[in-house]
């Protein structure tokens, strides 16, 4: 494939992203402070996050499991999701967890336990499109080509 | 032929008597008489000369004719006498009785003579008829003239012919008599009936001029009329044009009196005006006189109330007091005398529907008088020009009158603008000395002060003891206080000019209230009063406003809470001010509304002091007032500062003022000022940061040592990331005590993300600002945070905190907010 359409494609799926909201502006900011001192720092940060986020999510349905949990507890640990989300700029998984704070606030078990469920299927989901983004950049940059800068307000 | 004897008594002659045409011939022969012989015979006598004798005892007449002068006498017997009567048709008048010959002679020539002038006189008529006929051109009854001149000619003729008649004629003289006399008869009737057809015409003719002579009588006295009245009217509108053409009084009425009196021919003309009082009529302008001496009369005299009664020019007695201006002198008969009035109109009296009704009851008299011994009478037209003269004189006079008026008014407004420019001028100068007195005063002030702060600031940096460092500090803080002051009376100046403006801006509320309570603090503590600042929880961070004022009458107020408590303690409340809390505001004039763009501050500043007598409250805020109650020992207030608070709180259209229950206890001093909200956008990026920063914003911090603690691994890397793309150097580590642990003087700034609700993230923030004592030398502590609820805030103030950022933030962002950091040492970010 020619770098030229492969780029276009990167900027199309990375556009996509955006648009359906699994991205927000704060990855962008990632991807600013990725630099030659610091080539791979998405791509680090990325995947600390995604073994921070798994462990955080193992551990909030074991909690959830027992019968009388702690909701500071899970509170704690979804407020650090929240917080590793929000910095690398996965907003749906930062929505999820602010409305799971809330509910844990209101200590509505049903609904964070389905919270539960939902920051599951999130961070899956955008572990799996920053696998794909990520694939594709190492493409481009064998192919030869740079990676092009995105935009976005 | 009949032989007579010639005499009587000559029976020898006899005369042979023969009639003939002619007349009788009387042939004497053998005649005794020498007189008759020869001499007479064959001689034709006319029977004029006749004259006979009648003798009654003789059968005989005599004959007694004259022949030129001789006289002879015949006899002839009466038969012989008769004859001859009738042949010559003469009817004699017989005087049997007595004969009249003596006069004989003297009758006839008296017919004679008569009869001649007769026929002269009857011929001559018709000739001078002719004549002058001839000589007019107009005659319509020519004929009737010739038929006339018929007549008399024939008369003429007839009279004439008489002459020859009357001695003894001939038959031819008789028949030309009789023909003239029947020509004469015929002529005569024809011309009497002609007459009676022609003197009818000829007298209607006269009735026709006559008529026509009436007729033209009278158009000449309607001409008359007329000429009158067009002289009449060119002299009205002559003086009209005179009176009008002069906008002064006097030259006015001057002229009408001049003007009339020349026009109607007067001997006096005299205007009476009512005097100021109106009680009385003062003489005030005459023809004759130059300077008329100062009659008056009074205005109730009954003459004058009659002229004035009427609008019409009344005729007055020569006698009344208001004619008699000349004493009588020699015996005159004083001319007629008439009066009119003459309205005096007033500015306020003249409406266009009113005229001429007026309202007004002031007239002027105007008195005419007729030439004396002239006998002139007053003709309807010369009353009708006086009264149109006087009509005309009154609006001349109004007009003149209105014409003062604007005249003085425009002079008054004249005199007025210059006194008022002159003012101007006045003010505009002294202003100007003020402004220049202050501002060198002020910059003259200015200077030592700005060496005492100056060094005084310099002096703190060096090493001194404690006590040393105390009075380094009270003398900097007087210093400042100082200039205060003369910035104080700088911006009263001002503030008093009008030319203040505030100087909006946004900034950090908060901040402003805790810099005024670390200001104060000092001073309270060593006046053992504790203070306290109470900010309500909606009360925004950031606002619009002129911080630099507000805080100057924060200051203000909790200095004057501070200086005038001996002891109790001063509490600082702020809240946003609600409709409600307002109401009870003292000046009722102030709604304020509250809306989306801005709020209304209501900051309440409670001390337990010496209180206020609520009778001098008002006065507090006068500048300069003398507050000797206020007066302590320690206090020297300039009495400005709650003035100028004022004048601050007004311009922020607010208001400022004082409550105390009395002296002994305490007062609340409180205020309202309107702040606007800081417009923003969604974006965390588009931050409003504080506008008033002049700063360059550094790009990059090469070299800053800083300290980022961060229990959540993810974000202490990007945190990380972001502060060594901006070139810090970062140490970060992922608990308190490590942080606690590494964190030394060197680390300029300190980067806690750590959770703030509840107390731990506090903790740590307060073990790290006490192992650091001296303020200047510690690191900056920036707590970063995802929420930014005003307890959040409320609470980082509280601690200590430096500064709060809020997540997330982006590079820029970062760039600008360390930069601010680094140059304020203090940093709150808004919503």
């Amino acid at each position: 494939m020619e770098v030229v359409q492969m780029q276009r494609r990167f900027a199309e799926y990375t556009a996509s992203l955006f648009r359906e909201g699994f991205l927000d502006a704060q990855f962008t900011q990632l991807q600013q402070l990725q630099d030659e001192t610091n080539p791979d720092f998405v791509e680090e940060v990325v995947s600390l996050f995604f073994e921070d986020s798994e462990k955080l999510v193992n551990n909030l349905a074991k909690t959830l499991d027992q019968q009388n949990f702690d909701y500071k507890k899970v509170d704690a640990l979804v407020h650090q999701l929240k917080g590793s989300s929000a910095s690398i700029g996965a907003q749906r998984v930062k929505n999820v967890c602010v409305a799971f704070r809330q509910f844990c606030e209101d200590q509505n078990v049903e609904a964070c336990l389905g919270c539960l469920q939902q920051v599951k299927q999130e961070c899956f989901l955008v572990k799996n499109k920053l696998e794909t983004l990520f694939r594709m950049e190492q493409q481009i940059v064998a192919a030869g080509g740079s990676i092009p800068v995105m935009e976005y307000n | 032929m009949y032989q007579i004897p010639a005499d009587p008594h000559d029976r020898a002659g006899t005369c042979k008597i023969l009639p003939t045409k002619r007349g009788i011939k009387a042939d004497f022969a053998r005649t005794n008489s020498d007189l008759l012989s020869g001499s007479v015979q064959n001689q034709v006598f006319s029977l004029f000369q006749l004259i006979l004798r009648f003798e009654h005892q003789s059968q005989f007449v005599e004959l007694k004719f004259a022949v030129g002068n001789r006289r002879c006498r015949c006899y002839v017997t009466t038969e012989i006498f008769t004859i001859f009567q009738l042949g010559a048709g003469l009817m004699m008048e017989c005087n049997c009785i007595e004969p009249q010959w003596a006069g004989d002679d003297l009758l006839m020539k008296y017919q004679y003579i008569s009869d001649f002038f007769i026929a002269l006189a009857y011929f001559s008529i018709p000739l001078e008829l002719i004549y002058f006929v001839k000589k007019s051109a107009v005659f319509p009854y020519r004929w009737v003239l010739v038929q006339f001149g018929a007549f008399i000619v024939l008369c003429g003729a007839t009279h004439l012919i008489n002459l020859w008649t009357f001695n003894v004629h001939t038959r031819t003289v008789a028949v030309v008599m009789t023909t003239a006399k029947v020509l004469t008869a015929v002529v005569s009737c024809a011309t009497a009936l002609m007459l009676v057809h022609i003197i009818p015409d000829l007298l209607s003719v006269k009735t026709r001029e006559l008529f026509l002579k009436n007729k033209a009588a009278e158009l000449d006295r309607e001409m008359g009329l007329i000429r009158t009245q067009e002289e009449t009217g060119r002299h009205v509108r002559m003086l009209t044009h005179e009176i009008r053409s002069t906008l002064d009084r006097h030259t006015i009425l001057k002229t009408t009196l001049v003007e009339l009196g020349r026009t109607l021919a007067l001997e006096e003309c005299a205007l009476w005006m009512p005097t100021r009082t109106g009680l009385e009529l003062q003489l005030s302008y005459t023809l004759r006189h130059q300077n008329p001496v100062g009659f008056t009369v009074p205005i109730q005299l009954p003459v004058v109330n009659q002229v004035f009664s009427s609008n019409r020019a009344v005729k007055i007695s020569p006698n009344c007091p208001v004619a008699r201006l000349r004493p009588l002198a020699g015996k005159y008969m004083p001319g007629e005398v008439v009066a009119v009035r003459v309205p005096l109109l007033h500015l306020s009296n003249f409406q266009i529907n009113d005229w001429p009704e007026l309202s007004t009851k002031r007239y002027a008299l105007m008195v005419l008088m007729l030439p004396s011994d002239s006998a002139r009478q007053w003709h309807v037209h010369e009353l009708e020009l006086v009264e149109v003269v006087a009509d005309q004189v009154a609006v001349a006079l109004s007009h003149a009158a209105i014409l003062e008026e604007s005249m003085r008014a425009r002079d008054l407004l004249m005199e007025q603008n210059v006194a008022l420019d002159l003012a101007r001028r006045e003010a505009e100068t002294a202003i100007r000395a003020r402004n220049d007195f202050l501002a060198v005063m002020n910059h003259e002030m200015r200077t030592p002060m700005h060496a005492i702060i100056a060094l005084s600031s310099l002096l703190q940096e060096t090493e001194l003891t404690t006590e040393q460092r105390l009075m380094v500090e009270t003398i900097l803080k007087s210093g400042n206080l100082l200039a205060t002051l003369i910035n104080d009376v700088l911006d009263l100046s001002r503030l008093e000019d009008g030319s203040f403006q505030l100087e909006l801006g946004t900034f950090n509320l908060h901040a402003v209230f805790r810099e005024v309570f670390n200001l104060i603090k000092p001073i309270a503590s060593v006046k053992k009063l504790p203070v306290s600042l109470n900010l309500a929880p909606d009360l925004p961070e950031y606002v619009v406003g002129d911080e630099k004022r507000l805080m100057q009458t924060i200051l203000n107020v909790v200095g004057n809470a501070v200086k005038f408590s001996k002891e109790g303690s001063i509490s600082i409340t702020a809240f946003i001010a609600k409709s409600e809390s307002l109401r009870d505001s003292r000046t009722p004039d102030i709604f304020p509304i509250p809306s989306d763009n801005h709020f209304y501050l209501r900051v309440q500043v409670k001390d337990l002091g010496l209180g206020v007598n609520p009778q001098d409250v008002p006065k507090l805020f006068t500048k300069f007032a003398d507050n000797q109650l206020l007066a302590t020992r320690n206090s020297s207030g300039s009495g400005l500062g709650l003035a100028i608070c004022k004048r601050f709180v007004n311009l922020m259209e607010g208001d400022i003022w004082i409550e105390s229950e009395g002296l002994g206890k305490g007062c609340t001093a409180i205020f309202i000022v309107k702040l606007g909200y800081p417009d923003c956008s969604s974006d965390p990026k588009l931050q409003s940061l504080p506008k008033v920063s002049t700063i360059i914003r550094q790009t990059s911090f090469p070299g800053l040592k800083v300290l980022i603690m961060d229990e959540n691994g993810v974000s202490r890397m990007v945190t990380k990331g972001l502060l060594m793309h901006l070139g810090c150097n970062v140490t970060a580590v992922g608990s308190r005590d490590e942080c606690l642990h590494l964190v030394s003087q060197k680390h300029k700034v300190v980067f806690l993300d750590v959770p703030l609700t509840g107390t731990d993230g506090f903790e740590i923030a307060i073990r790290v600002r006490e192992k650091f004592a001296k303020r200047h030398d510690r690191p900056l502590i920036v707590a970063l945070t995802g929420n930014s609820d005003r307890i959040t805030m409320e609470n980082c103030l509280r601690v200590g905190l430096d500064g709060v950022i809020l997540k997330p933030v982006s590079v820029d962002r970062m760039r600008s907010l360390v930069s601010e950091l680094l140059e304020r040492r203090v940093l709150f970010e808004g919503q």
